[in-house]
């Protein structure tokens, strides 16, 4: 097979300015404005943000299935608008749907897709049946995938996504919709692949404890834009700061301790948020003690993604997750 | 929206084409009965319709089977490719067609790959049908039964890949592609006399019947299975599927690049 790498430059992706506009009711929706990206070689970056943020149309666009308004990008060596062939080969993308035939088994559509990137043969079914090996699929091998369940199905998207050792791996929303089991026994066999592949993967989620646990990097989008790309850790460090609470006898004490070591007083409770809070908290209690301030209780309690995208959007994700269940829309 | 060339074939038009063609093919060879479902229609007016032609016609059953199951395949290239857009509109809604579009695979093929499959049901199907008919007095003549087969299959490949043309078009609104392919099938079946002769016909139907393509067919088919390659209603026949499989791959190529 041959395989051209992005090694030059160590960037999987580089992309500037992308925009994708497209028409909606009369009027120009903007779905993704202006995205620069950037994502080195073997890099696992989650992709956060609300239903609609435009996370779903940029994954298209950067997979060559969706032309861009404007803007450019390099994915796996190859530009999209020029050699989108040369992308497409160098890439895995599983979608948010489910990638096998519906009265397909699921050996054969790995054996499909193994012809689709131009693998011989027998260098197919050597690929396939590690594949089924490595995803669990061997009691399954002989089914057709609309008998299977949705983590089975999942399995399998992924197990085709990887037919032709890709070196970039897309995933859209991959364990949306499964049962925490599933999502686990995925998210292992995702983390696997990682260690042993060292493949870059490049997935979109609105599960706040996967994009925390799971990715190093996080970019968070909102209308179209990347309004933070850091470590989650740096982003939770930076824009939330840790949660610290105190409890007080009397309101009046609160007032005085919040007046004291700064912070929000709320009857006869204190909130400070501060950078290092579990090493805040002891030096509160003792100047407050010198001030004749009992502390009744304390707790620390670190920030999380959703205190991060609050910070930055006045709204929180598992807000706009109840109301938005409708996935965003995809243009034509 | 065509901004994105496809003129990079890194493995071939002809080699992606196969790819295709043989994914689409598995289930039926998994599953052979599967293909027994779409004969339930013309196996029905075979032995309901046929009857009554028969004794409708006066004449003898050997005689009107002749006649009524050249008609009878036509039905079955008809019904049988028609709807094989459906799979393909499941395939967009899931989620499996989008994968083969992140595929390297030309665009051509996608459409052309799966358009060919249509040629395997219809040429077991078509066989069936005949096989049937042998012992109520049909008479087969094999070179004739190959040649209408062919020339089956060719019209079978174009009106698959005007199936998957109006599948594209519809997207994610069923409703619309079993509309226009309730509305279409029917007229087109009854006014290419494949069922009743049309020459008694009001003169506006028969005015109907030279323009649908499938009438030509149906003559092909009745000469060709009778032996007769000379009749001049072969070539009819062969202009008509021809230009069914010219006018869907150029239709359904055009609208699978745009869809992509």
């Amino acid at each position: 097979m041959p395989r051209k790498t992005a090694d030059m430059t160590n960037q999987m992706i580089s992309a500037q300015g992308l925009t994708k506009t497209f028409p909606a009711k009369g009027k120009v929706v903007e779905a993704v404005r202006s995205v620069d990206l950037e994502v080195g070689a073997g890099e696992l970056v989650a992709f956060l943000g609300p239903n609609g943020a435009g996370k779903s149309t940029t994954l298209r666009m950067l997979t060559t299935l969706l032309p861009p308004t404007s803007g450019e990008a390099i994915v796996a060596g190859s530009d999209i608008r020029r050699d989108p062939a040369g992308v497409r080969r160098r890439i895995g993308y599983v979608g948010q749907g489910s990638s096998g035939g519906h009265t397909q088994r699921v050996r054969d559509e790995l054996h499909a897709q193994g012809a689709f990137y131009g693998m011989g043969r027998r260098e197919t079914r050597a690929r396939a049946a590690e594949l089924i090996d490595s995803l669990e699929l061997g009691q399954i091998a002989g089914r057709q995938v609309q008998s299977l369940s949705g983590g089975q199905k999942r399995r399998l998207d992924i197990a085709l996504g990887l037919i032709h050792r890709p070196e970039l791996l897309f995933l859209d929303e991959p364990s949306t919709g499964l049962d925490p089991h599933s999502r686990a026994n995925l998210w292992e066999h995702i983390v696997d692949l990682r260690r042993e592949t060292g493949t870059t993967i490049f997935l979109t989620t609105h599960y706040l404890d996967e994009a925390d646990q799971l990715a190093e990097r996080v970019m968070v989008m909102d209308h179209g834009q990347v309004i933070a790309d850091d470590t989650a850790w740096a982003l939770k460090e930076s824009l939330a700061g840790d949660r610290v609470s105190l409890t007080f006898e009397t309101a009046s004490d609160a007032a005085a301790a919040a007046a004291r070591i700064g912070g929000e007083a709320s009857g006869q409770f204190v909130t400070v948020t501060a950078p290092g809070g579990d090493r805040a908290l002891p030096r509160y209690i003792r100047s407050l003690a010198d001030a004749g301030l009992e502390v009744v209780a304390a707790t620390h309690r670190q920030p999380t993604l959703d205190d991060v995208f609050l910070a930055l959007t006045g709204r929180t994700l598992r807000e706009e997750a109840a109301h938005a269940e409708a996935s965003e829309p995809v243009p034509a | 929206m065509t901004t994105i060339d496809t003129t990079a074939r890194p493995t071939g038009f002809i080699r992606d084409t196969a790819s295709v063609f043989v994914r689409e093919s598995r289930p039926l060879v998994r599953d052979p009965f599967s293909v027994m479902f779409s004969l339930v229609q013309p196996l029905v007016f075979l032995g309901l319709f046929g009857p009554l032609l028969i004794g409708a016609s006066g004449g003898d059953a050997a005689g009107t089977l002749q006649w009524f199951v050249p008609g009878i395949l036509v039905m079955v290239a008809l019904f049988g490719t028609a709807s094989t857009g459906a799979n393909l509109l499941f395939e967009m809604q899931t989620g499996s067609h989008e994968r083969t579009l992140v595929a390297p695979l030309s665009r051509s093929a996608l459409l052309v790959g799966r358009a060919l499959k249509e040629v395997v049901p219809l040429v077991v199907q078509g066989t069936i049908v005949v096989l049937v008919a042998v012992p109520f007095g049909f008479s087969l003549d094999v070179p004739g039964l190959i040649a209408g087969l062919a020339v089956l299959a060719v019209f079978g490949v174009g009106f698959g890949a005007l199936s998957y043309s109006l599948a594209l078009a519809c997207r994610n609104r069923d409703w619309m592609f079993w509309m226009v392919h309730q509305t279409l099938l029917f007229p087109l079946m009854i006014l290419s006399g494949m069922l009743l002769p049309l020459e008694d016909g009001p003169a506006w139907m028969q005015v109907a019947a030279a323009i649908n393509p499938l009438s030509y067919l149906v003559g092909a088919e009745r000469a060709l299975l009778s032996g007769d390659f000379g009749a001049p209603a072969v070539v009819g026949g062969i202009i008509a599927a021809a230009a069914t499989c010219a006018i869907g791959i150029v239709v359904g190529v055009r609208s699978m690049k745009r869809a992509a």
